[in-house]
């Protein structure tokens, strides 16, 4: 009875199409635009509803607020794509803010060498997180808890209770300058911003480096034995985020003439529930870049037009909460109604192979195309 | 399911699409300045961080005044008292173009650019509590002189040990700027005013409360005669309190600095300690309110000289810097402890 069960596959000849849905149901009913036409739809109602949000100072304080997130988010959503997190992003962004001040008041460096000094130091911080993780197989939520307060001891260790506030204004000018005429929406921090988010997408979407990012995410085994070189590609993301964490740290101690030890704490988690919110898997294995950019954005848009009506910081945080449960449940929830659709339409969708395999489980040929599950 | 998908795709395509024109609209008319909230009188307070029992006595301070003189009270803050996390409350103030703004700082100087945008919009800026650098605000209002703290404390010792006997001070840190600044003070007041009273020991508890816990046991060995401990740090003061009312000396040696309702309830209770001092949070907001009102209504512009009335509190003059200090420190007894909850 076996026997000709499993041949028959091989005398029917089977044809799949390339892809289960239309190209234009691929590119618009994915998570990320579901984000970004929830962010639309904020953006609109508040602009209509909510006193002053139409002002364009409120873009410009949004992107003002939000740049660090919108930084760091950039390797933090590869390094989540990984399977892996990094949870020392803000104890770098504080290092390196002290790290800023101390190198430009006591060791009288200009600003952009302190900042390049920085941005060293937090690619080496990275390193370490990187090395921890990637060639020595520690657990990256352990190892970053660890850095984490590292970091963060060693940054207040080094300035105390004290703050370096002494920054030539030339420089904390620039960290809040405008793009174009001095009433512009967008800040002179959008441009770095836009370079790394271009190198960031071509990384990720565009090179082989990136196919392997997310196939890690799938199983790292096999990437491994498709010649993925895992350690490497984890240490090299590792790597970028302290960097882009430190860069993130210098805009931070420019933008408030500040370098205080405890600058930036708690920014971590805003940046990893902006990534997720953005559509990217906590378990790995799939994200894109657009839908995290809307989903810091979404939250700073949440958060800007609930202050301008009165809400207090609770009530904000209590919507962004359940907001991002929400986001990350549709995600079970949207493979569970695919695969009741499957089950109900299975045998008369155009793309299904003739003879489903195995008829009690029909939905798993089916989902497996449409949303990416893994363990 | 076909058609289902197809239109909310064509929702989602819309949506981009509306995004993309009003951002272009929001260029075009750019010059419109926010600041419509005109008229009336509406004063944002902005502690520096919610949920503080001591800022929601403040805060509750001048909600009450400006109930008094019939303004908009809005009280915002962010959850955590980090450096930068003022500055959103601090930008939206401006943009809704409250009258005044009332701020405790928690970094003198990350707020600042914030405060001069807002003050560039036509805010009022009033510092109370935690003050910013001078530059960044109309007006600072202090809650206590390094005199005044000086005094009540002697005040207080010399009260309840009958102006005569071996008293001993348990401070913070060595090297701590303020607390040596009060007990200089202390001293020279104890020396002119008080001959009896004998300052034998100073000694430092480092505000750890073991440290302090296990000084406070040194003072008493050392010293059988003692009979009061001043301690000018609310970590020192209720160590001191909690190793007294549990040993023989309660009752003989008196304890007095400045310290918290909340922290000192229990000691005032059992009898251990019957006063101490600290300012009163209530009245500092309430203050800050009149001298935000003050400003808006431009009665005074926080040149030194200047005087405005604050209700119940009186008439204030603005001192140097452009501060206004609330006045002697508030000492708490067993009689109106039940009316704080800081």
């Amino acid at each position: 009875m076996t026997a000709p069960v499993q041949t028959e596959p091989d005398t029917v000849t089977r044809t799949y199409a390339s892809y289960s849905r239309p190209v234009w149901q691929r590119i618009l009913l994915t998570r990320e635009l579901a984000i970004i036409a929830l962010l639309a739809a904020v953006y609109l109602y508040s602009t209509g509803n909510i006193d002053n949000f139409d002002n364009p100072l409120t873009l410009y304080y949004l992107f003002l607020d939000t740049a660090p997130i919108l930084l760091i988010a950039l390797p933090m959503t590869l390094i989540i794509i990984t399977g892996e997190i990094d949870l020392s992003v803000a104890s770098v962004v504080g290092l390196s803010s002290v790290l800023v001040g101390i190198l430009h008041q006591d060791a009288g460096l200009s600003i952009p060498v302190a900042a390049l000094v920085a941005i060293a130091i937090g690619a080496v911080a990275g390193a370490f997180n990187g090395f921890l993780v990637a060639y020595v197989g520690l657990p990256s939520l352990a190892v970053t808890i660890g850095t984490l307060a590292l970091y963060r001891g060693i940054a207040v260790g080094l300035l105390g209770t004290t703050a370096v506030t002494d920054f030539p204004e030339k420089w904390t000018d620039l960290a809040k300058d405008r793009l174009g005429s001095d009433t512009s929406s967008y800040p002179v921090i959008l441009v770095p911003f836009a370079v790394l988010l271009v190198l960031f997408a071509l990384l990720l979407h565009f090179s082989p480096f990136g196919r392997g990012i997310v196939e890690i995410g799938l199983n790292d085994e096999a990437a491994h034995f498709t010649g993925v070189n895992v350690a490497r590609t984890k240490l090299t993301l590792f790597v970028l985020a302290g960097a882009v964490s430190a860069f993130a740290g210098v805009y931070y101690t420019l933008r408030y003439g500040s370098a205080r030890g405890d600058n930036a704490s708690g920014l971590e988690l805003q940046v990893i529930a902006a990534v997720l919110l953005g559509g990217v898997s906590i378990f790995g294995g799939r994200g894109a870049l657009h839908g995290v950019v809307a989903g810091v954005l979404l939250i700073g848009v949440i958060s800007s037009a609930m202050r301008l009506d009165g809400q207090t910081v609770n009530v904000i945080n209590i919507v962004i909460g359940v907001l991002l449960v929400l986001s990350v449940m549709s995600t079970s929830l949207l493979a569970w109604v695919s695969s009741l659709r499957s089950a109900r339409t299975g045998a008369r969708g155009p793309s299904a192979p003739p003879p489903a395999p195995t008829p009690n489980h029909p939905s798993s040929t089916f989902s497996s195309t449409t949303e990416r599950q893994h363990p | 399911m076909k058609l289902n998908r197809r239109v909310s795709a064509f929702a989602a395509l819309t949506l981009i699409a509306g995004l993309g024109l009003t951002a272009c609209g929001d260029d075009g008319d750019s010059d419109d300045k926010g600041g419509g909230g005109g008229g009336d009188l509406s004063i944002t307070f902005l502690p520096k961080n919610l949920g503080n029992p001591y800022f929601d006595t403040s805060d509750a301070g001048g909600k009450k005044a400006i109930e008094e003189f019939g303004g908009t009270y809005e009280e915002v803050g962010p959850d955590t008292g980090t450096p930068d996390a003022q500055v959103p409350f601090i930008n939206t103030a401006a943009q809704q173009g409250v009258s005044a703004l009332v701020v405790s700082a928690n970094d003198k100087t990350a707020i600042c650019d914030a405060l001069n945008e807002a003050s560039d919009a036509g805010v009022k800026i009033v510092t109370f509590d935690s003050d910013t650098d001078a530059e960044c605000r109309d007006l600072y209002i202090n809650q206590a002189d390094a005199a005044g703290i000086a005094k009540v404390q002697v005040d207080m010792i010399a009260e309840q040990i009958g102006d005569e006997g071996e008293v001993a001070i348990l401070s913070a840190a060595a090297n701590a700027t303020n607390q040596n600044e009060w007990i200089g003070l202390m001293e020279e007041d104890l020396a002119a005013n008080h001959p009896n009273i004998k300052l034998v020991d100073t000694v430092y508890g480092d505000d750890d409360d073991q440290t302090s816990f296990d000084k406070t046991a040194a003072l008493l060995q050392a010293h059988p005669d003692l009979k009061g401990i001043i301690s000018p740090t609310t970590v020192g003061i209720a160590a001191a309190a909690r190793y007294i009312s549990t040993s023989d000396a309660k009752g003989k040696v008196m304890v007095t600095g400045l310290g918290t309702p909340n922290q000192m309830r229990e000691f005032v209770e059992d009898g251990t300690v019957t006063a101490f001092a600290l300012w009163n949070p209530g009245d500092l907001g309430y203050l800050a309110a009149y001298a935000a009102k003050a400003l808006v209504d431009g009665d005074i512009t926080g040149k030194e000289g200047d005087t405005f009335e604050a209700g119940d509190l009186g008439s204030y003059t603005v001192g140097p810097d452009a501060t206004v200090l609330l006045g002697e420190p508030f000492v708490f007894n067993a009689d109106n402890i039940g009316d704080f909850d800081f």
